[in-house]
């Protein structure tokens, strides 16, 4: 557990300045006057698979401009809850609002119409074509005119327009636009499915362990490329295990547990051991929003078993 | 560490442009077997006098036609990490059923054809459902499909071969002489009409990206937003029709339908493929490379006869060019992942 607090980058203290700060938000409780709109909430979502609850009343909310980390033990249904919000997993009960408009996607396609984009763990990459195919893998660019009658591809376009979008996020490692992913390094691969995500996504950027296999020096590289994407005022969705990467980029933390969101802290105002107290339920959010000690005989008690 | 220092040791000047012929050499898969086939006719015209002459080079294209057309299907299905074993039975089927419909049915040749080219589309559509639905291993379902096929082919015929008078029906086996001196066939023109048609496609349209990237990665390409199910049935659907041109291609060279032709068309059809460059494993190739690779496995049966050299060695040449090409591609493959 190195890093920690001091290590931010310059954008997110100036959010830190700009963003009034409660202390520690209670889970689903009332949040200060003068925040900043909520683009992505979820109210009430329930999923069950027969017997197991994978999502548990759980809520949701994104606001606009932040890097909102979601944290949680293995199991606690981090995965499920960002597949509902990406359209991977249709909510049994719930309510979805994009921009305030409830929302129900059925499908990922649904979802990235609505300008969600996720990067998913795997990428999603098809490694044997080249950088700018897998740019516009599954929403190409056509030629105008007859030849986009016959359905023709534009190419030159669709490189121009890739190399254009890597030279604006700064991935500057790649070096020809031509090259197949496949050849390209851990780091780089994952910064073109950044990059693919940033391109299309227009209201929100969900992205699953995006610095999970990578080296010190490539999750830096992505880690500047989220704050990036958060400067050019798109808010990200940023599911992580790594505790001091969480806060150093993240404005908010929202800690999973058991199905739902137990609690949604500040990086600036509790430690990295308080967060995982929370997580693993050693602690827990009073009403006042003060982190205290789980009291075992508490009502609360009755969270923890599953 | 920065974005910065990163930013300096880039080439910025090669981005977003057209790759040069030295990349392109690197990077295609036809780079091989356009080699392999210009070695094979230097070697055969400097060691034979009859190989390079213009009825030669002729014959050599006339016997491509078939084996190239069920090529171009199993290129289809390749590219899509799948393979029809089954496509030669779908073709011979579809000889059968035009000939007899135009024979003792009595239709029209061109409504013969039209028949024979939906059964073909359809039974295409059977290995692709059953691909894509139940998710069955395409191996396992074209070799179901090629039993049974054989066997109805079979009852259809009922041990007979049938004679083709209609006209349409052969009407790919129709010569003419360019300058006077070059003997080109009708079936030549469909198949340089079908090679451009089926690379356009593959090359320079969203379906053709589609099929190659179910093919590198099923599950990335579904969740960019693609119905991989959809591009693979029409994959299956559109290789069934290619089959119906080759049963076509097959009654204009020799007009007469038989149950028993084309045993080894399926595996013929697989080789030249490979030898063509695309991989295997899906994703990889295109239809050009299968035209150079059915030539090579044709120019090598050609050229071998000439210099009088045992046909077995040919199988040996075939088999060696096969296994070679799969080793070339296996590394390949394993340097770019």
């Amino acid at each position: 557990m190195n890093g920690g607090n001091g290590n931010r980058t310059a954008g997110a203290d100036q959010d830190a300045a700009a963003v009034p700060r409660a202390d520690v938000l209670p889970a689903g409780g009332a949040t200060p006057e003068g925040e900043p709109r909520c683009v992505l909430r979820a109210t009430g979502l329930v999923k069950r698979y027969g017997n197991v609850v994978a999502i548990r009343a759980s809520d949701f909310d994104l606001r606009a401009g932040e890097v909102l980390a979601v944290v949680g033990d293995n199991g606690a249904g981090k995965s499920s809850l960002i597949k509902a919000l990406s359209g991977a997993l249709v909510p049994d009960a719930g309510v979805i609002e994009l921009d305030g408009r409830p929302v129900a996607f059925r499908s990922p396609h649904e979802a990235r119409e609505a300008g969600i984009e996720t990067v998913y763990q795997t990428l999603a990459m098809a490694p044997q074509m080249d950088i700018a195919a897998n740019l516009y893998l599954g929403r190409p660019l056509r030629r105008a005119g007859t030849l986009g009658l016959l359905r023709m591809l534009d190419h030159r376009r669709m490189r121009e327009e890739a190399a254009r979008q890597l030279d604006a996020l700064g991935i500057a490692t790649v070096q020809d636009i031509g090259q197949v992913v496949g050849s390209l390094s851990g780091g780089q691969r994952q910064a073109v499915a950044v990059a693919r995500a940033a391109m299309f996504g227009s209201r929100v950027i969900i992205m699953d362990e995006p610095t999970a296999a990578l080296g010190v020096r490539e999750s830096r590289q992505v880690l500047e490329l989220i704050a990036r994407i958060r400067d050019r005022g798109v808010p990200v969705v940023l599911i992580s295990h790594d505790m001091p990467q969480v806060f150093e980029i993240a404005d908010r933390i929202h800690i999973h547990r058991l199905g739902r969101r137990t609690a949604v802290v500040e990086p600036a105002r509790c430690s990295m051991t308080e967060v995982v107290g929370l997580m693993t339920g050693a602690l827990r959010v009073t009403e006042d929003g003060t982190i205290t000690e789980q009291a075992l005989s508490a009502p609360h008690r009755k969270e923890g078993t599953a | 560490m920065s974005a910065l220092d990163v930013r300096a040791d880039l080439a910025a000047p090669t981005r977003g442009r057209r790759p040069s012929l030295l990349t392109w050499t690197a990077r295609s898969t036809t780079a091989g077997p356009l080699a392999a086939l210009v070695l094979a006719v230097v070697v055969f015209s400097l060691t034979t006098d009859t190989f390079l002459t213009l009825d030669n080079g002729s014959l050599v294209v006339e016997q491509v036609l078939v084996t190239g057309t069920l090529a171009m299907g199993q290129t289809l299905v390749i590219l899509t990490a799948g393979i029809d074993l089954a496509n030669a039975m779908i073709m011979v089927l579809g000889t059968l059923v035009m000939a007899r419909l135009a024979g003792g049915g009595g239709l029209p040749g061109l409504l013969a054809l039209l028949v024979g080219a939906a059964l073909c589309a359809a039974l295409g559509a059977v290995s692709g459902t059953l691909v894509t639905r139940l998710k069955l291993p395409p191996f396992i379902v074209t070799l179901g499909l090629l039993s049974v096929l054989t066997a109805v082919s079979q009852l259809y015929a009922d041990g007979e071969s049938f004679a083709v008078t209609s006209s349409t029906l052969t009407a790919l086996g129709h010569r003419s002489y360019l300058f006077g001196r070059i003997e080109v066939t009708t079936g030549m023109a469909v198949l340089a009409v079908m090679v451009a048609g089926l690379w356009f496609a593959l090359t320079q349209t969203a379906w053709g990206r589609n099929v190659r990237a179910v093919g590198d990665d099923a599950e990335a390409t579904r969740l960019t937003g693609v119905n991989t199910r959809r591009t693979v049935l029409s994959v299956y659907v559109i290789a069934g029709l290619v089959y119906a041109v080759g049963a076509w291609q097959a009654l204009g060279r020799i007009p007469n339908a038989d149950p028993n032709a084309f045993q080894t068309g399926n595996l013929d059809s697989i080789t030249a493929v490979v030898i063509g460059g695309t991989s295997l494993f899906g994703g990889r190739g295109g239809v050009p490379g299968t035209i150079l690779g059915t030539l090579v496995v044709t120019v090598l049966a050609n050229g071998l006869t000439q210099a009088g050299i045992d046909s077995l060695y040919q199988q040996v040449a075939t088999g060696v060019l096969v296994i070679a090409a799969v080793a070339v591609d296996r590394l390949v493959r394993g340097r770019a992942v």
